[in-house]
């Protein structure tokens, strides 16, 4: 390059070559780039069964999902006492019986975290919270999935804990640490309550 | 200067975060170009829709009011649906 016998046609050739292949190298940038960006959605880890937590965690997925966000509600331990429906004893363990007995039979039966005082607490957080007009943890639940809140109930404490499939409400997605981090992966925000 | 508005809906006495997702669910029922004028009680609110106008794609906050209703403060908000 750079002699005189260098022809025009040649030097323009090799520069269209040159730029083709920085095109095709920053397009192949852009589509990994567009794979990592995170989508319009919300991953809620819902650990805690504390009344007032779980109220936390519901008003945001309510929120999110008005907001135009796509939220996964992810069930793990004492957080599973909210999709509880009943509680059943056939079938357990002594240990899974005594855990079936110590903890709430649904979310009527969550317990604050502070100030619960054998359910006292609890029953008058609820009496204050109707006082001031707030949506109840039972009609933001209902409002959640009327909203397309997806719940998935996580199958590794459940099976330890032994709370049988029947115990939980119906419609409920089941998994694991995977199907969590393949949403909070995809997500704007992740939070463990 | 008065907003016009195509449907209203009234939260007053509901609390964060109802004023938001009962009006998520009236601006559905909106034709693009629409308004929807909310009025709510909830001091949160006024702050909430302008979150929720920032992230959103098809609505936008065209005016935030506070007016007197029944001799009661009220926090106004006008939604455009844009889509």
């Amino acid at each position: 390059m750079g002699t005189s016998f260098d022809t025009r046609a040649g030097a323009d050739s090799s520069r269209v070559q040159a730029l083709e292949d920085k095109v095709q190298e920053l397009s192949k940038r852009l589509q990994n780039l567009e794979e990592r960006t995170p989508e319009d959605r919300v991953a809620i880890v819902v650990f805690s069964g504390d009344l007032d937590r779980v109220l936390a965690a519901f008003i945001i997925a309510t929120g999110a999902a008005a907001m135009g966000q796509q939220v996964s509600m992810f069930f793990t331990f004492w957080g599973l006492s909210v999709l509880k429906k009943g509680t059943e004893f056939s079938g357990k363990t002594l240990f899974q019986k005594m855990m079936a007995l110590m903890s709430p039979a649904s979310s009527l039966n969550l317990p604050v975290s502070k100030m619960n005082y054998f359910g006292a607490g609890a029953k008058m957080l609820r009496s204050m919270m109707k006082e001031k007009n707030v949506t109840s943890l039972e009609d933001m639940i209902a409002l959640a999935r009327e909203l397309g809140v997806r719940a998935i109930a996580c199958e590794m404490s459940r099976d330890v804990m032994g709370i049988k499939q029947s115990e939980l409400a119906e419609g409920l997605e089941s998994g694991g640490v995977a199907s969590f981090l393949a949403d909070s992966l995809k997500s704007r925000t992740s939070l463990f309550i | 200067m008065s907003q016009s508005f195509d449907k209203l809906l009234d939260a007053r006495g509901l609390n964060c975060p109802m004023p938001l997702v009962n009006a998520r669910k009236e601006a559905g029922n909106l034709e693009p170009g629409q308004v929807l004028k909310i009025i709510a009680t909830d001091r949160g609110s006024v702050a909430d829709f302008q979150g929720w106008a920032k992230i959103a794609k098809d609505v936008e906050l065209v005016g935030q009011d506070t007016e007197s209703v029944d001799g009661a403060d009220v926090f106004v908000h006008y939604i455009k649906r844009t889509s």
